[in-house]
């Protein structure tokens, strides 16, 4: 009785569970399910949850650049440039904050952390308007350049706060028994500190990855007209709000540019979640 | 010995080579005898006055400084100015006008419309966002460790979903032409509040329906970041606190109140800070859902901030102004937000 009591429970659980699931889901099955659709079938009267006669077409017209007039690789290339710069340029000024903060007592240490903590709240669609004067009067609109600067500081106070505990986290009994052996600082720093902390530095750089990847406002405000240096973000919502919205060429751009996202969330889920919570947000 | 990092004398692992191998015996590039002495002479100085941390924060504090800091600074100095575009082109100068676009923004009933958007934007999604949060987290710790990682890999698909591409999926979610959702309703039956007047039905054309949308996007993003928070809080509480209250009889609902609501408070409290942070100042979602730009009686503070500012003829002086009171007003939660990081002991 109280087993079957139980066994009940669990499985009206499960049954929740795969409710949230499909629910969370269901807006991203959409886009991919679409993105697969003919014209005919997205704009049919009674719409199906899968495509009956699923066609590449709507990403090949999105590769091709039919609606801009530039193809993907284009913009994929500015998203990547723009990317992978700031991020290794962030990781690397971040990792030599977090071992100050992590590592050394000094005066500003607190008030500097409660610095990072308070800046990374400042609106950016506030701060774009003077970015926006700066960077016209420095000639750095419409240019990607202009765009790695702003990615690489805004990212600074999350990757800081999350390196700050994966450093933390390196006992400093390795250190000193290898200062005792004679290592000096920078072959400590090679040796020791930096294998034990490379899983920080991934996590580290996917959080910066996501942040400049994903990043709307400021590629927006500075990239102004100049559509071949549009990144992803902006390319995927140039489509829309443009006469007749062909939906199916949005959500095979828009599919394009998540998947990448998602498979870098899901490979480092854990790492990202615990720094995250124990990091930037909450550490409890 | 407790600064691991200062070591003996020698190179620090400064900013300026950071890749620098100079650190490996036998490694030693070629450098000429002069430079390396004057860096040696420096290292010893900062040795010396221990101003490794100092050398170690300064990219970063330069970084932030110049791109976060500074442009605070000035949207504050461009509030006090009638900075347009006469003043860009240089064909006029900048004069400091007191607090004319203050005064101006005031009087301005589309400056209070913003700000009531965003005050109930903010009231009714942080609640639904945390609510949600909160049930899925406790969800996720009843399942089994399959289920769970099932469930919440969902989760963090919706959390990894870019705003951008969010944006654009719930727009055409609710197209009126095509849309499922409008298709859904006018099936569903009428005591359902369903019916065939849904059918091409526009969301984004009114101020209400166009927020209804926001707010199920902004919850469906937010949420999964205040389930794994609460879910990671669960994993702390000690499973024989849950036990001994459900043998003395306590029920889900009293032992959420009674045990694991008071633990989990300091959690809930920065997840309902930095909520509120973010819902007030939504932008990228709010920008796209109200058709970027132009539906003026649907613009939240910030897009109304940008729009001021940056729509033709550019006001750069009245948009920092409305940039001010949004960063004054996100300030003043981010303070509370600090005050509860630091009581948990974040900044230790």
């Amino acid at each position: 009785m109280r087993l079957r009591s139980r066994r009940a429970r669990r499985a009206g659980l499960n049954v929740l569970g795969v409710l949230v699931a499909l629910v969370t889901l269901f807006p991203i099955l959409w886009m991919v399910s679409t993105a697969f659709k003919p014209a005919g079938e997205i704009y049919s009267l009674t719409p199906h949850p899968l495509p009956a006669h699923p066609t590449l077409g709507n990403f090949r017209s999105v590769i091709d650049g039919k609606v801009i007039g530039l193809p993907y690789w284009n913009f994929l290339k500015n998203s990547l440039f723009v990317t992978l710069v700031s991020v290794i340029a962030s990781t690397l000024i971040a990792l030599l904050a977090a071992i100050a903060v992590a590592r050394f007592k000094f005066r500003f240490r607190t008030s500097y952390l409660i610095m990072l903590l308070i800046v990374q709240m400042l609106p950016q669609q506030a701060m774009v308007i003077a970015l926006f004067l700066d960077f016209r009067s420095l000639g750095l609109l419409d240019n990607l350049a202009g765009l790695i600067l702003v990615y690489t500081a805004f990212s600074l106070p999350v990757t800081i706060w999350m390196l700050r505990n994966f450093v933390a986290a390196v006992p400093r009994e390795m250190e000193e028994a290898a200062a005792i052996d004679g290592a000096g600082p920078m072959r400590i720093f090679w040796r020791i500190l930096l294998p034990l902390v490379a899983p920080g530095l991934v996590a580290t750089s996917v959080f910066a990855f996501i942040f400049a990847w994903n990043e709307f406002i400021f590629a927006l405000t500075f990239l102004g007209t100049d559509t071949a240096k549009y990144t992803l973000p902006i390319y995927v919502t140039y489509f829309y709000g443009r006469g007749t919205v062909d939906w199916g060429s949005i959500m095979a751009a828009s599919t394009l540019f998540t998947i990448p996202v998602m498979a870098f969330f899901l490979i480092v889920q854990r790492r990202m979640t615990n720094g995250l919570v124990t990091g930037a947000a909450v550490k409890g | 010995m407790v600064r691991t990092v200062s070591g003996p004398p020698g190179r620090i692992p400064g900013p300026e080579d950071p890749a620098s191998p100079a650190g490996r015996p036998g490694h030693r590039g070629p450098a000429p005898r002069d430079v390396s002495s004057a860096q040696q002479r420096a290292a010893v100085f900062i040795r010396r006055h221990h101003l490794t941390p100092y050398v170690l924060l300064l990219p970063s504090a330069v970084a932030i400084g110049l791109l976060l800091f500074w442009p605070t600074v000035q949207i504050a100095e461009f509030s006090f100015q009638n900075y347009g575009l006469p003043q860009v082109a240089g064909q006029a100068p900048t004069q400091w006008v007191g607090g004319a676009n203050f005064s101006a923004i005031l009087s301005d009933p589309e400056f209070w419309l913003s700000l009531r958007i965003s005050l109930i934007f903010a009231a009714v999604v942080v609640p639904l966002t945390l609510l949600t949060g909160t049930l899925v987290g406790l969800l996720l710790n009843r399942l089994g460790p399959k289920m769970s990682a099932f469930v919440s890999s969902t989760a963090m698909l919706a959390w990894a979903t870019p705003a951008v591409s969010a944006s654009v999926i719930f727009i055409w979610l609710t197209d009126p032409d095509g849309g499922v959702v409008d298709w859904t309703l006018s099936k569903m039956p009428s005591w359902l509040g369903g019916g065939a007047h849904w059918a091409g039905f526009s969301w984004t054309n009114a101020p209400l329906p166009a927020y209804t949308l926001l707010t199920a996007l902004v919850v469906w993003q937010g949420f999964p970041f205040v389930a794994v928070a609460v879910l990671a809080g669960l994993k702390t509480i000690p499973a024989e606190l849950h036990e001994a209250a459900r043998v003395d009889g306590g029920g889900s609902w009293r032992i959420f109140w009674r045990v694991t609501y008071p633990l989990l408070k300091p959690i809930f409290l920065v997840l309902l800070l930095l909520s509120i942070i973010w819902d007030f100042g939504v932008f990228t979602q709010a920008y796209l859902v109200t058709g970027e730009l132009g539906n003026r009686d649907e613009y939240n503070l910030g897009i109304y901030a940008y729009d001021r500012a940056f729509t033709m003829p550019p006001s750069y002086g009245v948009g920092s102004a409305l940039a001010l009171i949004l960063t004054v007003i996100l300030l003043i939660i981010t303070i509370g937000y600090v005050r509860a990081s630091v009581r948990q002991g974040a900044t230790r």
